[in-house]
């Protein structure tokens, strides 16, 4: 019987009524009185010495507050990167300034050299019309490996060169992972480009800034995933300002995918500049800006070696992986080819030794950051499609060459560091058999071929470290912050709870699922639970949503405080029953001594706890509220087995998705439909990037594909009604939910399994195709089969 | 945006009059022209809107059961109206998404004649008759290149006149993400011959195909052009294909089109 409410429901997400009726509060829809305008002048080149800015005509332009230049910021700081990566020689990374606005040197299309605060956006962009730029231009630095060659332009002046770090993990398995290749029965080699991607959440950044003359107090209005971090960031490392006297709101945000995790330029000028000319200043990102300053996704260029035996017994990998960084790093940069990626190179597989080598390399192009996934996405695409091609070229089974190399045991330490505590691939394996009904596929492919269709089937698995982090291990990997999650219960007087939560809501469903968390643990209907978050002012000190962390780090958190507040009831509760407190129970809202008819309600218990006339008050204090902060042990480490059907028109070389299943394994989970709907959401990106999606660059950095009409973003046409199963469910040992975290798999597992597919089809179809290189686009299908 | 002034006049003389003052400029639909404005890539004094003009919209049957279609009607209301010639109401039916069906008009297309739209195609395909204020042009007369046309400043497409062949299709291979035409090909059957006009594939815009109009004349079938090949010369080449694959698809859509021809 499915429940109507608590863990395990389908709750109807309560916030889609005010998204789907246009009541949400977007940060657009905050207007401040007496605000002005930002807009940024952006450079038109890739790569540029600032000679001049003469803004004299500009300055006298209608409506003109203030035009700000990199000049007005100089002693101000740089836009820090929240991580540092040592390199394979032990030396930290190369770590560039990054003004708030350029100074000296233009390095992307769409840095930003002048800000132009004016009366209106209009008027902004009038005046930033008439600023005179006198920018000479250099040689643009685009490919990554042309960047690191002797003699290249380099990006920074003050860098050695482009080189941010070259990574090798494990260093000590490099010589014996070399070793193990050379004397291999078989090596199967693939090089592979992941292509770069550009988030496009629906709702493009924007940014509030406000000044209070009479207390010297900032608020900053974001588009952001985690408000407190940008206010740390911002405020100790940028602008000089006390965290007591700045305050950071991210309200109703449309989607994030990652991009809005960062701390942008665009954040600090408006907070800074609101002091400057004593008034707000409001920026709303054109989508056409959003192409050139929103972190771009992925971008890795890589060579992958997997070594076997003579029984196809996996027995050594080896990769190398030119990263793109872009211009400067952006908040997380430097950790994403790095700790999110080589760390997850076993997959689910007990390849006894890994090696990873990872170069980050500084071009004129947009800073490269996470983007959902995170570095998982390109770990699992090189992994599963070598090991597709592994099998390809041995004449095995796909499936079975995985099932032969799955890790069963449980925990699983790796030879990439980490150490995963429960899963089971057969399961997954077994129960995307089912739902994607692979016995079936040969039937499929006579009708296809009857239609004149070529039929290819894409296998794979995945896994993902989720639950970011352990503080104290990625502290040990150069991570600048702490990566717990907090939460305050407060119980008001007549029994209804508020949750301040630092965990973040941009579309996952927080505000729904959290309550059913609460309302299973106290036995009160979820509607007497609200989610606040969103608010330095209100929140504890939290680090927001990304890495699918916020049920398993936020809600145990949440979790933590409810026991402590149901902890301090039932003492209250023992004092209103007179009888100890080892003897009180609560279910369904209920305290009961154990073993009697004797009961108090939770709404007489919270009741006493604020009105305590009847109340043990020398023991306890009045008041129901409670902060938790918890800090996971460990990732979690979801899994799952996709399969995806495709049909390649041999005319034109067009694909199409003729069916997706998903089979994961997220542990416990707490509202089906919301997993569902993630998972969802997360194939259609991983079949973007597989078909659609690619931010393309030119030799001279300029952005070939800056708009929708060149981007290709994945439409409801484009996907298929997907076969999403989460029945199989290991639940994680270190959480107390057991909950993994779902909010990426789908675009980590999805690329490779619609490769897989093409490549099945031209294989059966007698072509002589190994890769192609996403996104596969017709043209390049039909290329691929033309040779 | 830059500013500007805005007249809605409800007479064609009107407009035309409108039209004469200095950087004035027609809006059709505004699917082209207001994204350009935003981008602030055109400053018109003043914009005309056309869209008050009732002698100018609808669909219509012409005295030689040519389908005649106002100069400011919608690509949706083609779709829906001018089944006389279902190749033409279904080629409209295709054209960017309900929104842009709704606001876009035939006129403001063929004015625009961007190398990729479809009604271009069509226009061509059927040897189509412009009609302006001031004259009536044969579409093998009217493109003159991508973004190019016969119009003269100030000129407005008040009606354009498809003769109705016995057989045509169009067949759009979608550029995946503008879903303009990244190849479209419009095949027309007319009892003194075979027109076949493309659209998306050449650097010049829209252009017929006479080699296969030739074969197509002889011998209405897919097979007729198995033989034909389209060089790759002047064809565009982009991220979304190479001249060769547009080559290719010209030959693969205009066979499509000739077997769907109804
Ligand atoms: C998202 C999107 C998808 C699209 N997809 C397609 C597609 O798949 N296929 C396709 O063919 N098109 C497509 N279009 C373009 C669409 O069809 C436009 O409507 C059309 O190109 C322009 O028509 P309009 O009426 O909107 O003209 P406007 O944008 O108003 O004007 C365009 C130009 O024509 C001039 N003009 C307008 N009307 C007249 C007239 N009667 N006489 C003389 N000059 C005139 C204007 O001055 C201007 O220079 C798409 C557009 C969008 C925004």
């Amino acid at each position: 019987m499915p429940k109507d409410g608590g863990i395990g429901a389908s709750s109807k997400r309560r916030e889609d009524v005010r998204f789907l009726t246009g009541r949400g509060r977007y940060t657009d829809d905050i207007n401040i009185n007496n605000q002005t305008y930002v807009h940024f002048l952006r450079s038109d080149v890739a790569h540029a010495t600032i000679k001049g800015i003469d803004t004299s005509s500009a300055d006298a332009m209608p409506g003109v507050v203030r035009i700000f230049t990199g000049a007005d910021f100089e002693g101000i700081g740089s836009i820090p990167c929240g991580w540092q990566v040592t390199d394979r020689h032990g030396e930290p990374m190369q770590e560039p300034a990054h003004p708030v606005l350029a100074q000296g040197k233009v390095r992307h299309v769409g840095d930003p050299i002048c800000a132009v605060v004016a009366e209106s956006l209009e008027q902004a962009r009038d005046a930033a019309e008439a600023i005179e730029l006198d920018l000479e231009e250099l040689p643009a630095v685009v490919d990554m490996k042309a960047a690191v060659a002797d003699g290249s332009t380099k990006v920074h002046d003050d860098l050695t060169s482009n080189l941010c770090y070259d990574w090798g993990f494990v260093e000590e398995n490099r010589e014996a992972v070399d070793e193990a290749i050379k004397s291999a029965a078989h090596v199967t080699t693939l090089e592979l480009v992941n292509n770069r991607l550009v988030a496009n959440p629906m709702e493009p950044r924007v940014a509030v800034g406000d000044w209070n003359a009479g207390t010297d107090d900032y608020t900053l209005y974001t588009t952001s995933q985690n408000p407190h971090v940008i206010r740390l960031l911002m405020g100790a490392f940028v602008l000089g300002i006390p965290e007591h006297k700045l305050r950071v709101v991210a309200p109703d945000v449309g989607g994030g995918f990652g991009t809005k995790i960062f701390h942008y330029a665009e954040e600090a000028f408006c907070t800074f500049a609101a002091k400057q000319v004593g008034r707000p200043v409001k920026w709303t990102s054109s989508r056409s800006e959003a192409f050139m300053s929103d972190a771009h996704g992925r971008d890795h260029v890589t060579k992958i070696e997997l070594a076997l035996d003579a029984d196809n017994n996996f027995t050594a990998l080896r990769t190398e992986t030119y990263a793109n960084m872009g211009a400067y790093l952006s908040t997380f940069a430097p950790s994403i080819p790095t700790w999110l990626h080589g760390t997850l190179m076993a997959g689910n597989y007990k390849t006894p030794l890994i090696y990873v080598n990872v170069k980050a390399v500084f071009t004129n192009t947009v800073p490269v950051d996470a983007y959902r996934g995170a570095g998982r996405p390109e770990a699992t695409f090189q992994l599963e499609r070598v090991v597709d091609k592994a099998a390809r070229e041995l004449g095995v089974d796909p499936i079975e060459l995985r099932r032969q190399n799955f890790i069963t045991e449980f925990p699983y330490a790796t030879p990439v560091a980490v150490e995963y505590d429960t899963g089971d691939y057969h399961a997954t394996m077994d129960k995307l058999a089912e739902i994607g009904d692979l016995s079936g596929f040969e039937a499929r492919l006579e009708e296809s071929k009857k239609r004149g269709k070529l039929r290819g089937l894409g296998v794979n698995c995945y896994i993902e470290a989720c639950g970011i982090a352990p503080s104290n291990l990625v502290g040990q990997l150069g991570a600048r912050a702490g990566l717990y999650e907090s939460a305050t219960v407060r119980v008001n007087a007549t029994g209804s709870i508020s949750v301040m939560t630092g965990s973040h809501s941009h579309g996952q469903g927080h505000e729904t699922a959290f309550p059913q968390v609460i309302a299973e643990m106290i036995g009160i209907d979820e509607s007497q639970i609200e989610i606040v978050h969103g608010d330095t002012a209100t929140s504890p000190m939290g680090m927001g949503t990304y890495g699918s962390r916020s049920l398993a780090v936020g809600g145990s958190a949440m979790v933590r405080a409810a026991e402590k507040v149901i902890n301090k009831a039932k003492k209250i509760a023992s004092h209103l029953l007179e009888a100890s407190e080892a003897d009180i129970e609560l279910k369904d809202g209920q305290f009961t001594v154990a073993g009697t008819d004797k009961s108090v309600a939770w709404g007489d218990v919270t009741l006493a706890a604020y009105v305590p006339h009847n109340y043990p008050l020398e023991e306890i204090e009045p008041g129901l509220e409670e902060t938790a902060f918890y800090d996971p042990n460990n990732f979690t480490y979801p899994s799952g087995a996709y399969c995806c059907e495709v049909e390649v028109d041999p005319d034109t070389g067009k694909v199409t998705i003729e069916s997706f299943a998903a089979a994961d394994d997220f542990g416990n989970i707490v509202n089906p439909m919301i997993v569902s709907g993630q998972v969802h959401g997360g194939l259609a990106q991983g079949i973007g990037q597989a078909l659609l999606e690619n931010c393309s660059y030119d030799e001279n950095g300029q952005i070939l594909s800056a708009s929708y009409m060149d981007y290709a973003m994945p439409r409801a046409d484009d996907v298929p009604f997907y076969e999403v199963d989460h029945s199989c469910q290991t639940p994680c040992t270190h959480n107390p939910l057991g909950v993994k975290g779902c909010g990426e798999a789908g675009a980590i597992g999805s690329p490779p399994a619609v490769v897989n597919a093409v490549v099945d089809a031209l294989q059966r179809a007698g072509k002589d195709v190994t890769h192609i290189d996403m996104p596969l686009t017709p043209g390049k299908v039909w290329a691929a089969m033309n040779g | 945006m830059y500013a500007f002034e805005f007249e809605r006049p409800t007479t064609v003389d009107d407009a035309v009059k409108a039209l004469a003052s200095e950087d004035a400029q027609a809006l059709g639909g505004g699917q082209t022209l207001i994204p350009t404005l935003k981008q602030r890539l055109a400053a018109p004094e003043t914009l005309v809107s056309l869209g008050g003009i009732a002698e100018m919209k609808g669909v219509c049957i012409g005295d030689s059961g040519e389908v005649c279609i106002g100069g400011a009607t919608s690509h949706a209301t083609v779709a829906a109206e001018a089944g006389q010639y279902p190749a033409l109401a279904e080629l409209a039916a295709h054209i960017g998404d309900p929104a842009v069906r709704n606001r876009g008009t035939i006129g403001g297309s063929l004015a625009n004649n961007d190398p990729s739209a479809c009604y271009p195609a069509a226009a061509l395909g059927s040897n189509a008759t412009i009609i302006t204020n001031k004259r009536d042009i044969a579409a093998d007369d009217y493109f003159q290149g991508m973004f190019t046309t016969a119009l003269e400043e100030g000129e407005i497409i008040t009606e354009v006149r498809f003769p109705v062949p016995e057989k045509a299709n169009y067949q759009k291979f979608v550029q995946p993400a503008s879903r303009f035409a990244l190849v479209g090909v419009f095949v027309a059957k007319y009892s003194d011959g075979v027109r076949v006009a493309v659209t998306g594939a050449s650097e010049e815009g829209v252009h017929r195909w006479s080699e296969a109009e030739e074969a197509l004349s002889a011998d209405f079938s897919a097979d007729a052009i198995s033989g034909l090949s389209v060089p790759a010369d002047g064809l565009i080449g982009d991220l979304h294909g190479t001249p060769e694959y547009r080559a290719h698809l010209v030959k693969v859509m205009t066979g499509r089109a000739v077997t769907a021809s109804a």
